[in-house]
């Protein structure tokens, strides 16, 4: 019988029926940081229970990981603090551990994709909501609370129950200076940030066929936003490609036997869905949202529209029928689970070079793994964002949760290529969040004010 | 306690600042705290919902971040049950990991009991896992539970830790039978 990626991961995956009616699910790859665990640890610890896979966790520090200097001690006492406590837990429990000091330490849905840990048909779980990221591989991958991160390294396992699954189909091709974050805010935007809920996203068409993996994570990594736990693409050559050579991949004849299962894992062409919705992204034009969640969002072109929200209106300081565009910003960020990957900070830079930072605006670019890091630098990009004055940080989450010192101020107005816009999300409880492409906060950190990023690229050679 | 407004993200329920602890403990002191600066009148603030232990929410309340701090505040804060339009996936499953049900009713119904407790705050109500039946005074509305979390909350059995622990054996075997576990390398 036809079946999509999700029914054959899921039941491929399956271990039981519980009394409950959930299902028993292994959990193939889990991925820890400092944030949502340690509580977990100190739960094992008290049940005396021991991590029931080690070898399947791997963990990694970048939520309240200073971004400025990473030299240990941090001389922030609470992230020393947590950092330590996962060492740490990381040690007794025989976890492999990339701390600050490590060539491979990055926020977590960075790195499993990076490291070739993220494989298609893989369940995969982890104490963040982004988790979803990984799906942009054909896993099924899916955030977790910390009661469920001790369920996972006590058995492996967690009940569960199975999701609908609805295909998303975008068709097209995006037209120049629109990138995967204007195509996922236009989807939640449709959609609703709760159309997910119930939902597995499937992505595809061909629009989402012509896409790399990093556009793909782009997309994926914020379903959630839109109420979906989970949202994937099949795997495909693109995704076997992006794998061959990875440190944790199967290497030589392992490869190709791990291609075809990959590739009998992925959606038949005849599986039904219990939702289909379409997407035609030539008419996506570069987005930004005005609210405070990320379905509050506008084309740049346009007035927002009519929503009832006042909350909303009254807290980012915008009126019905205003336009988005001319927004003066304080703060520009390029960085996060969403948007911190190299070709990130290429788009980005492609927008910069030549250009410096407007005066009054505080820019700074956190790339999203010490991998992503090295790369950009061995390409140049680090003197192009240092000359128009970025700051160029170490990796971490940084300013998209503000956990660390990396903080909005009062009432700014960040222009930020992060997830959320919610109130207080970046770290000042009266800071404003404009969400937009990496590109477009470039654009917005030279001009000082949010604008239309194609007219900016109209200058420069395609 | 009436907490009215949709999408109120765990991100509003708990700042990421208090998340900078290696312990759950404490979290209910700031629970909603940057909500609860920013209005004087916010139902954490309010004398008359003190030692409520019901909470009464609208639309997609916990979407967001996937932290259990959110939960975690609100039931060391004494909250034992939350009626809600309609909640997020993890926040739900969070909560009840925690054996705090989160209650789906209809719009209509939130806003009748949302007003009814503004207007005569000292009414006993209660909520009823087996029968999903919300009462307040003489008002009872239709509520539900995801069934799977039904039955656990009326058997007892909500924390599935130990059911997951239980099989081994299982597990093993679909951990030999899944191909990628052999491949794991460096």
């Amino acid at each position: 019988m036809p079946a999509t990626l999700f029914q054959k991961v899921w039941d491929a995956h399956a271990v039981r029926t519980l009394p409950s009616g959930q299902t028993q699910l292994f959990v193939g790859l889990h991925l820890v940081h400092e944030v949502t665990t340690p509580q977990a640890f100190d739960m094992m610890r008290q049940q005396g229970w021991r991590v029931a896979f080690p070898e399947r966790t791997f963990a990694t520090v970048d939520h309240i990981v200073p971004t400025s200097s990473q030299r240990r001690p941090f001389l922030d006492l609470m992230a020393e603090e947590m950092t330590t406590a996962l060492e740490r837990n990381c040690r007794e429990a025989g976890i492999r551990l990339w701390a600050p000091d490590n060539d491979n330490q990055g926020i977590v849905h960075v790195i499993g994709p990076e490291l070739g840990l993220t494989q298609p048909g893989m369940t995969i779980a982890c104490g963040d909501s982004h988790t979803s990221t990984h799906g942009a591989l054909g896993a099924i991958a899916f955030g977790i609370g910390t009661s469920q991160v001790r369920d996972v390294l006590a058995s492996q396992c967690l009940a569960l129950d199975p999701l609908n699954v609805r295909r998303i189909d975008i068709s097209g091709r995006l037209n120049r200076g629109v990138y995967a974050k204007d195509v996922i805010l236009t989807i939640i935007r449709r959609l609703g940030v709760q159309g997910g809920v119930g939902f597995a996203y499937e992505y595809g068409g061909s629009t989402i066929d012509a896409m790399t993996i990093d556009e793909r994570m782009t997309i994926c990594n914020m379903s959630i936003e839109g109420g979906a736990r989970i949202g994937y693409v099949n795997p495909d050559d693109t995704t076997y490609a992006f794998l061959r050579g990875r440190r944790f991949s199967p290497a030589g004849d392992a490869f190709d036997r791990a291609v075809a299962w990959w590739r009998q894992m992925a959606s038949d062409t005849s599986a039904t869905y219990a939702d289909r919705v379409t997407f035609d992204a030539t008419a996506i034009e570069p987005t930004v949202t005005w609210g405070i969640n990320p379905g509050q969002s506008v084309a740049v072109s346009e007035p927002i529209d009519g929503d009832p929200d006042d909350e909303a209106f009254a807290f980012m300081g915008f009126r019905p029928g205003q336009r988005v565009r001319g927004t003066r910003i304080d703060v520009a960020f390029i960085g996060s689970c969403t948007n911190g990957r190299l070709s990130d900070l290429e788009d980005a830079a492609h927008v910069v070079r030549g250009h410096h930072v407007a005066p009054h605006v505080k820019a700074l670019v956190v790339p999203g793994s010490q991998a992503v890091r090295r790369a950009a630098e061995a390409r140049g990009l680090h003197d192009v964002f240092i000359e128009a004055g970025f700051e160029w940080r170490g990796a971490g989450c940084s300013m998209c949760l503000g956990m660390n010192q990396d903080r909005l101020e009062g009432r700014q107005v960040s222009a930020s290529s992060s997830n959320r816009n919610f109130k207080g999300r970046q770290g000042s409880p009266t800071g404003r969040t404009l969400l937009m492409s990496p590109a477009m906060v470039a654009a917005a950190a030279i001009a000082g004010e949010v604008v239309d990023v194609r007219e900016m690229l109209e200058a420069v050679p395609a | 306690m009436p907490l009215r407004g949709d999408e109120l993200d765990t991100d509003r329920i708990m700042p990421a600042r208090f998340l900078r602890a290696v312990s759950f403990d404490g979290l209910e002191r700031h629970l909603f705290e940057d909500d609860r600066a920013a209005d004087p009148g916010h139902a954490f603030n309010d004398p008359r919902y003190a030692g409520a232990s019901i909470l009464v929410v609208n639309a997609n309340f916990g979407c967001g971040s996937s932290r259990e701090h959110a939960p975690q505040g609100l039931v060391r804060a004494g909250i034992r049950a939350i009626v809600g339009e309609s909640f997020s996936e993890i926040f739900q499953g969070n909560a009840a990991m925690l054996g705090l049900p989160c209650f789906v009713a209809s719009h209509e119904a939130v806003e009748r009991l949302q007003t009814l407790i503004e207007t005569t705050p000292d009414v006993a109500i209660a909520a009823d896992v087996a029968s999903g039946a919300i009462t307040a005074g003489s008002m009872r509305i239709a509520a539900t539970l995801p069934p799977a979390l039904r039955d656990g909350f009326v058997s007892g059995q909500w924390n599935p830790t130990l059911m997951l622990l239980d099989r081994y054996d299982e597990v093993r075997a679909v951990a030999d039978r899944l191909p990628y576990m052999n491949w794991v390398i460096g």
